[in-house]
């Protein structure tokens, strides 16, 4: 089967986002296949989490279309019904850069609360899928310290586990290490590359270029509100075809 | 001063501190609750709503509450001309409506403390607004109110004196007529050490509270 008639998990259409009389998005299309790893670099402000929080309906569109999974969240910039925003949402997860706890509950309330209260599952089988996940992420030992006893690192972990729960089809990360130095950093691209290895379905916008080459199947370079370049690792890293994308990776080459 | 007479003294003090108390408690009764859909229509962004709450805000924080308890006891009968209600019960709407403002001061501080991340987190993993505010704000919202809380609170036992305004006996009265009687001021001092005591109680309670709400920051 060709890449052309699998239809693609998170289909957006010429997405335009103004705040006021800005424009900082100007008609972006892109989409994600099952189990794709989409990197999104590029420069500060240019429009790499505005895009990411439209898609996951934390930030209205101006205009354009967000399907997920074929349903469509937003249509010519109008939204479908909430309740059927709601439903449709579910089926992404978002990481945010500064994780974004609840502090007042257990990490295992993190990660069972919306499990119980939003799917309506059961105690013991949302602290059960809590428990799996947690040690996948290696903190089972953790389950019942709370978010302000936990490192960078490991709240990311939980935050992970958090949206994990709810078995999304496809998961975002908003610069998911940009809090952290470099050793947690180390820590949670790791489980981003596990997570990878097991065909997640997953979009991320980060500044960490190896890493992007390295995990991405597909690379966004998105600068001043336009995608001004897209294609393989290979391609984007290795033969930039826009002088911008050149120049920006240049920097991040003399950087290291 | 004998024993029998100091009885005497103590005596129709202990009967005021029932009214003090009994003020206290209605107060907060109905006041901390009242507080939270009076802060939330003061965030409303429906503006008739939100303004006209402001505008409930600012008078009952603008004016004395001595006032208050004055307008709530004699405006019924000079406005409509209908009976008064009995003194404590106009007393106790007066604190009531009073304290309300303060308290929903004090939320909405607490509210808007909360961090936009917490609502976006709680967004992206589905839970609906309601959810959101009763399961992830509002707990977050009690541990940081509670220091203000404790403050509103303690100025609550001492505005009690203000229901003999109207010619409620409570403890402060009582210590005055005693005073008057006797040409000593003895009874005043007395009554300063009951609302010691009880300001005592009021703080060791929302010290306990602060400690429960502690296992996190």
């Amino acid at each position: 089967m060709d890449k052309e008639s699998v239809s693609p998990i998170v289909d957006v259409r010429n997405l335009v986002k103004r705040f006021g009389d800005t424009e900082v998005l100007h008609g972006i299309s892109f989409g994600i296949n099952q189990g794709e790893v989409l990197a999104v670099i590029g420069p500060s402000g240019g429009g790499k989490s505005t895009l990411l929080r439209c898609v996951t309906n934390l930030e209205p569109v101006t205009s354009g279309d967000i399907l997920i999974g074929g349903d469509e969240l937003v249509r010519g910039g109008v939204y479908a019904p909430a309740g059927v925003q709601r439903r449709i949402c579910l089926r992404v997860g978002l990481v945010f850069q500064n994780f974004n706890l609840f502090p007042h509950f257990s990490v295992l309330r993190n990660v069972t609360e919306a499990q119980t209260v939003v799917l309506g599952r059961s105690r013991a089988e949302a602290e059960e899928r809590a428990m799996s996940l947690l040690a996948k992420m290696g903190l089972e030992s953790r389950a019942h310290a709370y978010p302000c006893e936990l490192s960078g690192g490991q709240q990311q972990r939980v935050s992970i586990a958090r949206a994990m729960a709810l078995n999304p089809e496809v998961l975002f990360f908003d610069e998911p290490t940009s809090a952290l130095d470099p050793e947690l950093t180390g820590e949670i691209l790791k489980v981003i590359r596990q997570l990878a290895e097991e065909h997640m379905t997953m979009a991320i916008v980060t500044h960490e270029m190896a890493f992007a080459r390295d995990v991405a199947d597909r690379v966004l370079f998105l600068d001043g509100g336009h995608i001004a370049e897209e294609g393989t690792p290979e391609q984007v890293f290795g033969h930039p075809s826009s002088e911008r994308t050149r120049t920006f990776l240049r920097r991040f080459d003399e950087s290291k | 001063m004998d024993w029998a007479s100091f009885w005497q003294m103590l005596h129709p003090m202990l009967v005021g501190c029932t009214y003090t108390i009994y003020l206290f408690f209605l107060t907060l009764l109905f006041a901390l609750p009242l507080a939270l859909p009076i802060a939330l229509g003061r965030m409303s962004r429906f503006r008739p709503l939100s303004g006209l709450v402001n505008f409930y805000l600012l008078v009952m924080r603008g004016t004395p509450l001595i006032l208050q308890i004055i307008f709530v006891y004699f405006a019924p009968y000079y406005i409509f001309k209908i009976t008064p209600a009995p003194r404590f019960t106009a007393v106790v709407i007066a604190f009531v409506l009073n304290y309300a403002a303060y308290f929903a001061e004090i939320y909405r501080g607490g509210i808007e403390s909360i961090s936009q991340g917490q609502y976006e987190a709680a967004k992206v993993l589905g839970f609906t607004r309601t959810q959101t505010f009763f399961r992830i704000i509002l707990p977050q919202v009690i541990k940081r109110i509670v220091p203000a809380t404790a403050n509103e609170v303690i100025t609550l036992v001492k505005d009690t004196a203000l229901a003999q305004t109207i010619g409620v006996a409570e403890l402060f009265r009582a210590a005055q007529t005693i005073s008057s009687a006797r040409f000593s001021v003895i009874p005043i001092f007395v009554a300063g050490v009951f609302y010691f005591v009880m300001n005592a109680v009021v703080d060791v309670v929302f010290q306990r509270i602060e400690r429960k709400l502690n296992y996190y920051h």
